[in-house]
């Protein structure tokens, strides 16, 4: 098979692909919970010691890495495809590309960070 | 309910006009009329010089897909009493020269086409003596994408076909799924080839207009999210397994 010409695109859109799994899937449980059900008392909040504690476990730092990364992909490419296509930027591909994937990268850096700092 | 209904119709002489224009004429309201049946009147009765493409009237040419008030749609499946009291515009399909009138050059997708080469391919020299036999199973796989009858209105619906001309599109990458999913095709290789580069399926960016638009209940859109898969498969077995017949 000549894979020279194929695009590139398989690794960009396996990341998107995954993403929108974890974006529809799990990331509105988190917003849900976290950002609607425990501050409107509609659920009994942990508190910040219980979610603290759950953060000691490498499960959850590994579960919310992914989660974080994965989201950042999904974001990252449709954004890029709304601004190269919607907004007419397609001449722009190579820059959008690099803000966009680049963005992304540097916010799983940033959620690594954070997530390796937190004692 | 007036029994008349005006039809603005979009003109365009290439030897003369630089610009289309709309010209509008009356026409009879007619409650088993389609917008066809009144172009034909139009062509009949009033201006003889109106070009338009149609042949079988029932839905299985694909021949006299038009832009109906900015939608892609067959004028012979489309009833005129549907726009009632009207106007009803009727266009071109978007995203394709125009001959003249309503007429579309459709020379780029039958070459798009021909790339994916949408029959049975066999890589073995198996010469049948009797009927292939496939399962009822085998047959559903590929039955809705062989229903195309190459209109091209999800090429007028696509946005993306619209910003890129080299897009092989909805319907090309449909008909190729339609021989890949095939029980009896061997074509799958030299298909993915041609499909999964970027003016492939990777061009599409999900819009899902095409199969909003098929006539004929045709998923375009799926099939290019399944090839994607097979495509992203396949890029990750070249990567880890490069060994390759390149
Ligand atoms: S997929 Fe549907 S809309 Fe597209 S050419 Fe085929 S029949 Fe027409
Ligand atoms: S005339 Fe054949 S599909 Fe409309």
């Amino acid at each position: 098979m000549s894979s020279a010409k194929r695009s590139n695109e398989p690794i960009v859109w396996f990341l998107f692909g995954v993403g929108g799994f974890f974006a529809a899937y799990f990331l509105p449980i988190h917003i849900m919970l976290y950002g609607l059900a425990f501050p409107l008392g509609l659920a009994p909040d942990p508190g910040y010691d219980k979610t603290y504690a759950l953060l000691q476990n490498p499960l959850t730092r590994l579960y919310l890495f992914v989660l974080i990364m994965f989201c950042f992909f999904h974001a990252a490419h449709r954004m890029r495809l709304t601004l190269s296509d919607i907004l007419n930027m397609r001449h722009l591909n190579t820059i959008l590309a690099f803000v966009c994937y680049g963005g992304a990268i540097v916010g799983t850096v940033a959620a690594i960070w954070m997530l390796a700092v937190v004692h | 309910m007036a029994d008349t209904i005006i039809l603005e119709v979009e003109r365009f002489h290439p030897e003369r006009d630089t610009e289309p224009s709309y010209q509008s004429f009356e026409v009879p309201l007619r409650a088993d009329w389609m917008v066809l049946d009144a172009l034909n009147f139009i062509k009949d009765q009033l201006d003889g010089s109106l070009a338009f493409r149609w042949s079988c009237r029932m839905g299985i040419c694909g021949s006299c897909g038009m832009t109906i008030n900015g939608v892609p749609k067959l004028t012979c499946e489309t009833l005129l009493m549907d726009f009632a009291p009207g106007p009803v515009r009727v266009g071109p399909l978007d995203h394709f020269p125009v001959v003249k009138d309503l007429v579309v050059e459709m020379d780029d997708f039958m070459a798009k086409l021909q790339k994916v080469r949408p029959w049975i391919v066999r890589k073995d020299d198996f010469k049948p003596q009797r009927e292939f036999i496939q399962t009822p199973a085998q047959l559903e796989a590929f039955h809705q994408f062989s229903l195309c009858i190459n209109c091209t209105l999800c090429y007028a619906a696509c946005p993306v076909s619209g910003l890129d001309s080299n897009f092989i599109g909805p319907a090309a990458i449909a008909l190729a799924h339609r021989y890949n999913l095939d029980s009896r095709d061997q074509g799958q290789e030299d298909r993915l080839d041609i499909i999964s580069q970027h003016e492939g399926i990777w061009d599409c960016t999900v819009v899902g207009e095409c199969s909003t638009v098929c006539p004929k209940g045709v998923d375009p859109s799926l099939a290019i999210q399944q090839y994607k898969l097979t495509a992203t498969k396949e890029w990750f077995k070249s990567f880890l397994l490069p060994r390759g017949k390149n």
